[in-house]
């Protein structure tokens, strides 16, 4: 029999991709298409997803083909998402009605604060294990109802289809508007705001809320079981699974016992650690979310803690301050100087998440003497990804009451080596990276395969998972506490910066 | 001698004109400017674009000055941007080879490590990252002895030092060594550098084809050679498929 391989898309924010594993969860061929971001207001995010579904369209085979794979050969297909950004759709033409609103959009900003503001609004976290926050579906779904005229009539008649990005591709790889699939999975699910974290069903409190229609939203079903066939792009092969992309990464990292975490370092940075089968809700401002669902067993909860600029601090000085061409000549000019010359970076470009939450807060540099160059800086950059990383550490250990021993990581940051020095030096923990950085896919790939059997089980995968590469800690206890002590009080000066109009 | 080659002095004054412009030019703009055809100007815009030298905005169809030009002084490809790049393939490589992989450049007459991934058994390593190894006894330095003009320059005229019995000493074997090496693409060192260990590794080429560093494996000796003590084939393959896919991804348009 010919080898059989599994095949990952990642439905990323800036790209598309299409990644082949076998056997051994080693990366066969890659293909990747970026699609364009639109930005028709400040603090708007859209992507067309007709262009992203053109792009799968043509990364796909592409995929097959440089891996001189066949469709026959492709035992499954796993999809790994961008979260919470929104698209509604015509059932019928299967044309979306306004370009998808990205998770970074904030056009929310106003209704979230009138939501907020009325009695029911503490039912919201209760029931979901999400803020009631602008970085979530439902404000959005309802801004579109709000906005789009007739439209919540339609959704109401069930014409109109809400899904992110995998309830997207799977409806129209399954037919699109002759009999597609209208389903999400369970992480997906868990972050619109509409979803009672226990149930793991759409929740009427919730709808009621928010005024979303039920008839609009898809099924919700397991992160891996077989959801049906893909008619067209890869016709008769499988789908297996869907995840959003940080519980891929999870999944991706084998994180699959309790108090086994994993960062995922990309443009923000995702923090994740599986707490088992029960939720467990934060005290210290993070985010209580489902972290996979293999099958018909019970869920698997996880603590989020999102960091919302960390490679995009770097992407800042590359294009906002033009001090290095690329990003990893970051740590090629922080390499010029040993330390940071006691300047500070806090990148709260929009406000901080995890676990401050202070949407008022801005960033600031502090420490700034003459004796500052560019190198100083680009340390900072550096070490503001670090620091940050360590309060979600220390908000994670104690929510969850455990101390974390290692620190699995991933992501486009990893590959620079004096940035991950520098989070087990701050963390005091060591740092490993996994033989595969695309965790993402894998964890897509490792979910389709499960639920097709080409993998037996979770302990199968736990074998392919090798190290990499291991940074281990060596900074003198008593000068990563002074650090620490500096990094905080630079935080504590961002608060409050934004003021209400006067 | 033959006069001024037209084409090329047109080329120039393109640049120099967007070097001057503050903004990005259309190429009705720089035909009037340089009082050119708007096809020939097309066409030289062309060929400076496939060379990097300009860069055209896909929204506007603008162009201005291309990455590569700034670059031009400094040519060389930055080691962290570099392991950037080839984490993906490096990974892959050493999955499936079963052996630790490293990539390395030239610093100062030695291979500086700039890239390690450990061998795929879990055991204890340790990260070499920014080590120096000497070039004619590992397979990295001698792939990159034999691709890099310069890099030789330090290593003098006089005997080498021995690290084995099996190191190349004596400079005029070495030379030949290395020209065997340009002729097959890739490099193997056994028992050269440490008894029991061996390594394979081919060049990693950027933009034109320049070779900005190499990749390659290296683990003991029973794993990495047959019974003959020849390279293993099929490791051999991994190593050059490896380097052709980092190369694929810098640019290196034809391998
Ligand atoms: N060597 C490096 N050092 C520091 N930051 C880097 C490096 N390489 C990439 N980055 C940053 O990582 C991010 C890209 O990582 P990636 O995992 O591709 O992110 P995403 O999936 O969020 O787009 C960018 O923000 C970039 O600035």
């Amino acid at each position: 029999m010919a080898t059989r391989y599994v095949m990952s898309i990642d439905q990323g924010t800036t790209s598309t991709r299409c990644i082949i594993f076998d056997q051994q969860g080693r990366l066969v061929s890659v293909t990747q298409r970026e699609h364009r971001q639109h930005f028709p207001q400040p603090g708007w995010v859209e992507h067309d997803a007709v262009e992203i579904w053109r792009n799968l369209e043509r990364i796909a085979p592409e995929a097959l083909k440089q891996a001189g794979v066949g469709l026959e050969q492709v035992a499954a297909i796993g999809i790994a998402n961008q979260r919470e950004t929104t698209l509604v759709w015509d059932r019928h033409t299967g044309a979306p009605l306004r370009r998808a609103i990205v998770w970074q959009d904030t056009r929310t900003t106003a209704l979230v604060d009138e939501l907020a503001a009325r009695p029911e609004a503490s039912m919201v976290q209760k029931r979901c294990g999400l803020p009631l926050a602008t970085y979530f579906s439902a404000p959005r779904i309802r801004w579109l109802l709000d906005d789009v005229p007739g439209l919540r009539e339609r959704a109401e008649r069930g014409e109109v289809l809400f899904g992110t990005m995998e309830s997207w591709l799977i409806w129209n790889l399954t037919g699109g508007p002759d009999g597609g699939l209208h389903l999400t999975d369970v992480t997906n699910a868990s972050r619109t705001l509409l979803m009672d974290l226990t149930t793991l069903e759409w929740d009427d409190d919730l709808l009621d809320f928010f005024g979303v229609p039920r008839a609009m939203l898809p099924q919700i079903r397991p992160s891996t079981e077989t959801y049906g066939v893909a008619r067209t792009v890869l016709p008769g092969v499988r789908i297996g699974a869907a995840l959003g992309d940080q519980q891929a990464a999870l999944f991706g990292q084998t994180c699959f016992a309790p108090g086994e975490a994993k960062c995922t370092y990309g443009t923000g940075s995702f923090l994740l650690l599986n707490t088992g089968k029960d939720p467990v809700r934060s005290t210290h401002g993070l985010l209580t979310t489902v972290g996979y669902q293999v099958g018909a067993e019970p869920a698997v909860y996880a603590l989020e803690a999102p960091i919302a600029v960390t490679g995009a601090l770097v992407q800042w000085f590359r294009d906002g301050l033009g001090l290095i061409n690329s990003a990893p000549e970051i740590e090629t000019l922080a390499k010029t100087v040993d330390d940071n010359g006691g300047c500070y970076i806090v990148p709260a470009f929009a406000g901080l998440f995890a676990p401050h939450w202070r949407s008022e807060a801005r960033g600031v540099i502090v420490g700034l003497t003459s004796y500052i160059t560019k190198g100083h800086l680009a340390r900072a950059v550096l070490e503001a990804t670090a620091w940050q990383t360590r309060e979600v550490v220390d908000a994670m250990n104690a929510d969850s009451g455990l101390d974390l021993r290692v620190l699995k990581v991933d992501g486009g940051m990893t590959a620079d080596n004096l940035l991950m020095q520098c989070i087990a030096d701050v963390l005091d923990v060591p740092v490993v990276r996994p033989m595969v950085a695309e965790t993402v896919s894998l964890g897509a790939a490792y979910a389709a395969g499960l639920a097709v059997g080409y993998w037996p089980d979770l302990e199968g995968l736990r074998r392919n998972w090798h190290r990499a590469a291991q940074w281990l800690p060596s900074m003198d206890p008593a000068r990563r506490e002074s650090e620490y002590d500096n990094w905080r009080r630079a935080v504590e000066r961002t608060f409050g910066w934004l003021q209400p109009r006067r | 001698m033959p006069g001024p080659v037209q084409s090329i002095q047109r080329g120039a004054a393109i640049l120099r004109l967007l070097a001057r412009s503050s903004g990005k030019l259309g190429v009705g703009e720089i035909a009037t400017s340089l009082g050119l055809p708007r096809g020939t100007a097309h066409g030289l815009l062309r060929t400076l674009q496939l060379v990097g030298f300009v860069e055209q905005d896909s929204a506007t169809g603008k162009y201005q000055l291309g990455a590569a030009l700034l670059h031009l002084g400094t040519s060389y490809l930055d080691v962290n941007e570099l392991r950037s790049r080839a984490i993906n393939w490096a990974d892959a490589l050493a999955a499936r080879s079963c052996e630790s992989v490293k990539i390395g450049t030239v610093l100062d007459g030695q291979v500086l490590v700039v890239h390690h991934v450990f061998r795929p058994d879990d055991t204890l390593q340790t990260l070499d990252v920014g080590s120096l190894m000497p070039m004619h006894a590992t397979a990295l330095g001698k792939v990159l002895l034999a691709f890099d003009s310069g890099a030789g320059a330090a290593l003098g005229n006089g005997p080498l030092e021995a690290y084995t019995r099996r190191t190349i000493v004596a400079p005029k074997d070495l030379t030949r060594s290395l020209a065997g090496i340009r002729e097959v693409g890739w490099a193997a060192q056994v028992e050269e550098m440490t008894v029991g260990e061996a390594g394979i590794a081919a060049p990693i080429r950027g933009h034109g084809g320049l070779v900005v560093g190499a990749i390659g494996i290296s683990g003991a000796v029973e794993r990495i050679c047959d019974a003959k003590g020849q390279p293993n084939t099929a490791l051999v393959t991994f190593v050059r498929d490896a380097a052709r896919a980092v190369s694929r991804d810098l640019g290196a348009a034809r391998w």
